[in-house]
């Protein structure tokens, strides 16, 4: 035994690990999250079927009420709904991860002589695969239903790297909840409760100026309002530069505020 | 490197609570250190500090010569650990389990893969390797939570109450599966409630209780240290039984044990048996059975604690009785949902409850 062990596995471990490993360590650990997919339709179904839902819902049953005919609406909520999944994604990030502590694959990945940092990289890593996944479908479907990207293929693939830019700032969150929230199902409740009203105040999926006055100053501010323009500038044309700003300044407050804090935490329980 | 395992003085708080208070152990290598006590006891969070998932607040301790905190990264290398959850990806199958583990130490993934095939091997788990954990039974879980610890080969592992919550089955082959590691000259910390499985694995137990070492020693030496023998009568008549334990509460000068249509009394003083005897001759009473043996563990357990030790896995809720032990280390979330108290009064209502036990 003792003879096959130096034969099979690399020299005892030394302080550190390297670069190398560690990237090598995440990308296995990203493998773990998305060959799950594989295993678990329902997950699969949960990330494909949800967005699509919203979306005929959405477009179906109220698009003729916001914006007169149904195919209107859609060029104007799809980067809405867009913005929404992305948000809501987010939290998958916490979830997971919540799960993994829950369930003590999370000790058992930190007894585990590899980096630190790969159970939660790797983990982040895969949610953004899936969020690309998402944001395909969308947008695929969209067109299938009538959806019209009328500024460029830049245009969409900008649209893209925002989200995934806003998502990764918020990953930071996602790991403070994960890391903090009592169980998985308590995770899905604190996504729920902020994600939707979030979403629902801001001009993601009405124009806000129907809103009532107060409603609509909230609106304003509400973050987002930005991010939902500038997609939708992005995708169908309108100012792009001023909301993403905005955006990309609100993912930095979150970066500023999130990361020390879920740090933090993840050092004294990690 | 005379000891795998070394620890001394090992303090850990949860604000009030104390979960650790001075622990002391050392393990040599290539033997088991069964390590024994209740709920609560600071089993769990010993062992996560000795896998370096937990840093101590004083004292120090080291695997495998490397310590693990200043050297957490070395001792991870050594070690295996299996916990009291199965902690298995449930969504991947047995074989993905164990290859993610594999690659993850820097096997190739030719050589992961055939690592796996080695462990389901060995653990009777190849037909199910390609079927999602979810679908294991109890029993199965835990072994390939076992087969992803023994992935890297460990030195040292730490099996943390591995059988809690197992049918007696799956317990025993469990059990087997641990003589066969030793007998590969692996150095094994094993944690349980249950005096049997110490008595059957280890070479030498602690007794943990409230956070310190409150007896160490083999299994004999344990026995025959706390309180000496045990006397056994069986009335052959049942009826006689309650006659039978007053003449013995009367010799020995304490309440004996009645069960079972037996009456046992610990035996300080051989003397007192045929004492016993006599009197029992002259009320007529005939005992089919009549002995006088060493204490078992569980008397042991008895006499050093005050307490008994659980015979039997009570049901699932003993996870949750654990929860000192996981809340110290700040895991288990349900135990903290449903008391929705702090830390320290969480610890403290544990202790609360291992009291109504005894």
């Amino acid at each position: 035994m003792t003879a096959m062990t130096t034969a099979t596995l690399p020299a005892a471990a030394g302080r550190r690990v390297g670069l190398g490993a560690t990237l090598r360590q995440t990308a296995t650990l990203a493998w773990r999250s998305l060959v799950q997919v594989k295993h678990n339709p329902w997950e699969l179904l949960d990330l494909s079927i949800q967005p699509i839902m919203f979306l005929l819902l959405f477009t179906y049953v109220f698009g003729g009420a916001i914006s007169g005919s149904t195919g209107d609406y859609l060029q104007f909520a799809l980067p809405g709904l867009l913005v929404q999944n992305a948000l809501f994604y987010t939290l998958s990030t916490a979830i997971g991860l919540n799960t993994d502590i829950t369930k003590g694959v999370f000790d058992r990945l930190r007894s585990l002589p590899i980096a630190r940092t790969a159970p939660l990289a790797g983990r982040i890593l895969a949610d953004t695969f899936k969020q690309v996944w998402a944001f395909a479908l969308l947008v695929g479907f969209g067109m299938v239903l009538g959806f019209r990207v009328t500024t460029s293929v830049a245009g969409l693939l900008g649209a893209l790297a925002l989200l995934v830019v806003v998502a990764l700032a918020m990953a930071w969150m996602s790991v403070l909840i994960g890391l903090k929230a009592s169980s998985p199902e308590k995770v899905q409740m604190i996504a729920f409760s902020t994600m939707m009203p979030l979403t629902f105040t801001s001009s993601a999926l009405v124009p806000s100026d129907t809103f009532p006055g107060w409603l609509e100053a909230w609106s304003d501010v509400n973050p987002v309002t930005h991010l939902a323009d500038a997609i939708r500038g992005l995708l169908i044309g309108g100012e792009v530069a001023g909301p993403a700003g905005v955006s990309l300044l609100w993912s930095a407050g979150f970066v500023l505020v999130f990361a020390p804090l879920a740090i933090r935490v993840f050092r004294t329980t990690a | 490197m005379p000891y795998a395992i070394e620890a001394e003085g090992l303090v850990k708080r949860y604000g009030e609570t104390t979960a650790l208070d001075g622990v002391d152990l050392a393990v040599r290598q290539g033997m088991l250190l069964g390590v024994l006590g209740p709920n609560g006891a600071g089993k769990t969070t010993a062992v996560r500090i000795l896998a370096t998932l937990l840093r101590p607040d004083a004292g120090r301790a080291a695997v495998g010569g490397f310590d693990v905190v200043t050297d957490a990264h070395r001792v991870r290398s050594l070690i295996g650990l299996t916990g009291q959850y199965a902690a298995v990806d449930e969504m991947l199958t047995g074989v993905e389990n164990l290859v993610m583990i594999g690659r993850l130490l820097g096997l190739s993934r030719r050589e992961a893969k055939r690592r796996a095939g080695e462990l389901l091997d060995r653990f009777s788990l190849s037909e199910a390797g390609g079927r999602a954990a979810k679908t294991y039974s109890g029993g199965m879980r835990r072994r390939l939570d076992l087969a992803a610890s023994l992935v890297g080969r460990p030195q040292v592992l730490f099996l943390d109450e591995p059988t809690t919550g197992l049918d007696p089955r799956s317990r025993t082959e469990l059990w087997d599966v641990v003589r066969g590691l030793m007998a590969d000259g692996v150095t094994v910390l094993l944690t349980t409630q249950y005096l049997e499985e110490a008595d059957q694995l280890a070479d030498s137990i602690v007794v943990f209780d409230r956070g310190t070492v409150i007896a160490s020693g083999t299994s004999d030496e344990l026995k025959s240290a706390s309180g000496g023998q045990v006397l056994e009568v069986r009335p052959a008549e049942e009826d006689r039984l309650d006659l039978a334990a007053q003449v013995i509460a009367e010799v020995i000068g304490a309440a004996p044990e009645v069960s079972g249509g037996r009456v046992t009394a610990p035996v300080h003083d051989p003397a007192v048996v045929p004492a016993i005897v006599r009197r029992l001759d002259d009320l007529g009473i005939v005992a089919s059975e009549l002995s006088l043996r060493k204490s078992s563990l569980d008397e042991v357990f008895l006499a050093l604690t005050g307490h008994r030790a659980e015979s039997e896995p009570a049901d699932h809720d003993s996870a949750d009785h654990d929860s000192a032990d996981h809340d110290s280390a700040d895991r288990d979330k349900t135990g903290r949902d449903k008391t929705g108290r702090g830390k320290g009064d969480r610890g403290k209502g544990d202790r609360d409850k291992q009291e109504a036990y005894a």
